[in-house]
């Protein structure tokens, strides 16, 4: 594409691509994020390719690749537009019948999804129970946008929120609006975005100043940020773009982890067609104004999402922490003023511009604007990326778009916020989702990771988990951090294994509260949120642990062990699965299983059809 | 003869280490001009050798004008990079929330039992790395492990003998498996 010198030449190209478009024209979707390419994605998209090219239909039926729809249970899915049929979990010798059907404009009855509940097909996606409570403003593009087209981003409105501001000819004038929109930053602690970058324009411009794209995702559980970098990359370049105008800043970074090889590769293509096309760099599109972005690889360190220490990993140093003030806005990267947000937070912004800041506040609820992209994974039955309109409750999220338990077993809590977050107990779960409820209720919103967990779940075993992926992470600088974060760890490994009595819950309770009150950065403040809210909330089971050596959950090794009941059928497939040769049986005859050999591996439970191994 | 030998042996390994030595150098000066920083600089030797050598860091030392200190603070704060040379094959197996929950640590454990390693080894041979990674971000179908880039989904532990099995009759099988789902 031919760079472009003016607004109006930046128009007439939108409209060109626009008008060439065939908003009728029947289109096969194949969403192929990382997860979709896991499930085969690619798979379909060859085969779809071979069979359009084989039946000449090339021209009458068009083919997108694109990234993450986000019902990732289902993939590899594929999308018919302008219906919006959905077909999931595709298997590829089916795909000749779908893009026939779609060259004849029929249906293939029997791939559609079927509800579990009723037993009938649905046809529709918006129709599904997993999109029908959603509020799809970000996803709903990865759907349209082919991440590695930039022409692709423009005739689906893409940069003309970064033109509507170049018109504008005010940055005050994108600060108000995201101010008046209530956007309040997305990775987690939920400041208000409008604040910071009024601060950012604030700061004397003379040496230059950064914005930062902070995309290191690294509490574990979530993946809405590798989704919409993967899936539409563009827009992120694009609220950068606006966010600089409206700050004055010269010079842009997205911070991305290395563990998103796809979200790497989709976002440098991107920035060189941003460049190409004059919407990066000197002049963007003739205004007079420049700025351009670099993107800068994490090497695995999770704290380096915390701000100050992300900044000294863009310096390329050690990600430690530091005091805070001077806040980044005032001293940044190189000693410069820098404003950082989310992935998310950057994806809201064109949204907000082209839309206007109080009309993106009518979504959600007063305090707490827009929608939010939660990963809602674990124990659930549609599992996947949704997003909703902040104020939700947790029942209607769970039971509603993730159709309850993914098991036989009912759902115990539901883990928010990743390790800086807590688990929040069903009996809890018509608390709306906000910032302020959830922490109230002792967790974080987080960046939106949602683990459901059900009664196989252990709660001391996930506060034990938590703590030993704090303990690897915490970067050590400070005492009450390093060793904190370890020893809860060692007394929660000894509860795992039923060793000590109840004093050695409040053992953990006081150091929990000294790690939270003596730390200095994110990580240490929030780290004992996993202890303290299962403290809170199930103290029962940590008793049960200790007092009566006993795990409900059936998870701690030491506390249980294996056995076959009379449901067993003699089919041997345990057998052959039991890694230690453990068991024992001929055939059509029930198996046992020699105690002293269990590992207690679990390898048995999870190949049983019948229900016949018991963990007591 | 034998002394002979292992005296050869010596000195070709002091020509590969000015060898890795001056490559480093070269590459520590061409980023740097670029203006990326060290964690970049190592992540490119990372990607060369496999781990960062020794004469690595003591060149990107002299380079960059950071001391050797720094360096291997920087090498050994970050998880992606590796001081010890690694196999050929590296099974990273993700223990995420969401793995963890549907049963990653059996998963690692049947890669440990199979490999005869613990997590973050080599097995003797030099054939397999084990590591394990925190999230990977395909939690809708874990337990996910990654080997040799190649992702599978849903690793139990019949899986996870099956993928050792495969790679040990065919090291090139998961590059092979990749290449065929991309349709190159």
């Amino acid at each position: 594409m031919d760079r472009v010198d003016s607004l109006d030449k930046f128009s007439a190209l939108q409209s060109r691509l626009v008008a060439a478009l065939d908003p009728g024209s029947p289109t096969i979707v194949v969403p192929a994020g990382t997860c979709g390419q896991v499930s085969g994605a690619n798979e379909l998209v060859r085969r779809a390719r071979q069979v359009l090219l084989e039946r000449n239909l090339a021209e009458r039926v068009r083919l997108r690749v694109t990234g993450c729809h986000g019902f990732c249970e289902m993939e590899p899915s594929v999308l018919i537009e302008p219906e919006g049929t959905f077909y999931p979990k595709v298997n590829p010798a089916d795909m000749a019948r779908i893009v026939e059907a779609v060259a004849d404009g029929a249906v293939v009855e029997d791939l559609l999804f079927l509800e579990p509940a009723t037993g009938a097909r649905v046809r529709k996606q918006a129709d599904l129970p997993f999109f029908r409570k959603q509020v799809r403003t970000i996803l709903s593009r990865n759907e349209k946008v082919d991440p590695t087209r930039l022409d692709s981003y423009i005739e689906n409105g893409g940069y003309s929120a970064l033109a509507r501001a170049l018109r504008q000819g005010d940055p005050r004038w994108v600060v108000d609006e995201v101010r008046a929109s209530g956007l309040r930053g997305r990775g987690g602690a939920g400041f208000p975005t409008g604040l910071k970058w009024q601060r950012l324009a604030e700061q004397p411009n003379g040496r230059g100043k950064f914005i930062v794209c902070n995309a290191d995702e690294g509490d574990p559980g979530a993946y809405m940020d590798r989704s919409v970098l993967e899936g539409n990359p563009h827009s992120i370049i694009e609220g950068m773009v606006i966010g600089a105008y409206g700050t004055g800043a010269t010079e842009g970074i997205v911070y991305v982890r290395n563990e998103y090889p796809l979200a790497v590769k989709h976002l440098a293509a991107a920035l060189q067609q941003a460049r190409e096309l004059g919407i990066l760099g000197r002049d963007i599109l003739g205004t007079g104004f420049s700025f351009d972005i670099r993107m800068v690889k994490g090497a695995g360190a999770f704290v380096c999402g915390e701000e100050t220490a992300l900044l000294r990993s863009i310096e390329g140093l050690m990600g430690e922490p530091r005091q805070r003030p001077p806040f980044p806005v005032q001293k940044g990267i190189a000693g410069k003023p820098t404003a950082i947000n989310n992935v998310e937070t950057w994806a809201n912004v064109p949204i907000i511009i082209q839309e206007g800041g109080d009309k993106f506040a009518k979504i959600g609820t007063p305090n707490n604007t827009g929608t939010k992209i939660f990963s809602l994974v674990g124990k659930v039955r549609n599992t996947g990326l949704i997003e909703v309109p902040m104020g939700i409750t947790i029942r209607e999220i769970i039971s509603d778009i993730g159709g309850g338990p993914s098991g036989k077993v009912p759902v115990k809590a539901v883990q928010t916020g990743g390790p800086s977050g807590g688990c929040i107990p069903v009996e809890r779960f018509d608390l709306p989702i906000d910032y302020d409820s959830l922490t109230k209720a002792g967790s974080i919103m987080g960046s939106g990771g949602m683990i459901v967990m059900d009664e196989n779940t252990c709660m001391v075993d996930v506060a034990k988990y938590f703590t030993n992926f704090l303990k690897d992470e915490s970067c050590g600088k400070c005492f009450t951090c390093r060793k904190g974060t370890q020893r809860m760890h060692e007394i929660l490994d000894g509860v795992s294994k039923g060793e000590g009595g109840p004093e050695q819950l409040d053992l953990l309770e006081e150091l929990a509260l000294v790690v939270k009150d003596t730390t200095m950065c994110g990580l240490g403040q929030t780290a004992p949120n996993p202890v303290l809210s299962t403290l809170r909330y199930f103290r029962q089971e940590y008793l049960e642990h200790i007092e009566g050596r006993r795990c409900r959950a059936g998870v701690c090794k030491e506390l249980i062990t294996y056995s076959i009941n009379e449901q067993c059928t003699g089919c041997r497939a345990c057998v052959k699965a039991c890694p230690q040769g453990a068991i024992t049986g001929t055939r059509k005859e029930r198996h046992t299983i020699a105690a002293a050999q269990c590992i207690k591996c679990g390898a048995c439970r999870s190949v049983c059809q019948f229900d016949a191994v018991d963990v007591t | 003869m034998a002394q002979g030998t292992a005296l050869h042996s010596l000195g070709s390994k002091a020509q590969d280490d000015d060898a890795v030595f001056a490559e480093a150098q070269g590459t520590a000066e061409r980023l740097s001009a670029n203006g990326d920083g060290l964690i970049s600089i190592l992540e490119e030797i990372q990607e060369q050798y496999g781990y960062l050598p020794e004469r690595a860091l003591r060149a990107v030392a002299e380079t960059t004008g950071r001391s050797l200190v720094d360096v291997y603070g920087v090498a050994t704060f970050y998880r992606a990079f590796s001081l010890r040379p690694r196999g050929k094959h590296l099974v990273s197996v993700c223990l995420g929330t969401a793995c963890h929950v549907r049963g990653a640590p059996v998963t690692l454990g049947e890669f440990e039992r199979q490999l005869g390693v613990k997590a973050g080894e080599t097995t003797e041979d030099g054939e397999f790395t084990l590591e394990t990674v925190n999230c990977l971000g395909a939690c809708a179908l874990g337990p996910i492990v990654v080997v040799d880039g190649r992702y599978f989904s849903n690793v139990r532990t019949a899986k996870a003998r099956e993928i050792i099995r495969r790679v040990r009759a065919n090291p090139e099988w998961a590059h092979e498996l990749d290449a065929a789902a991309s349709g190159s």
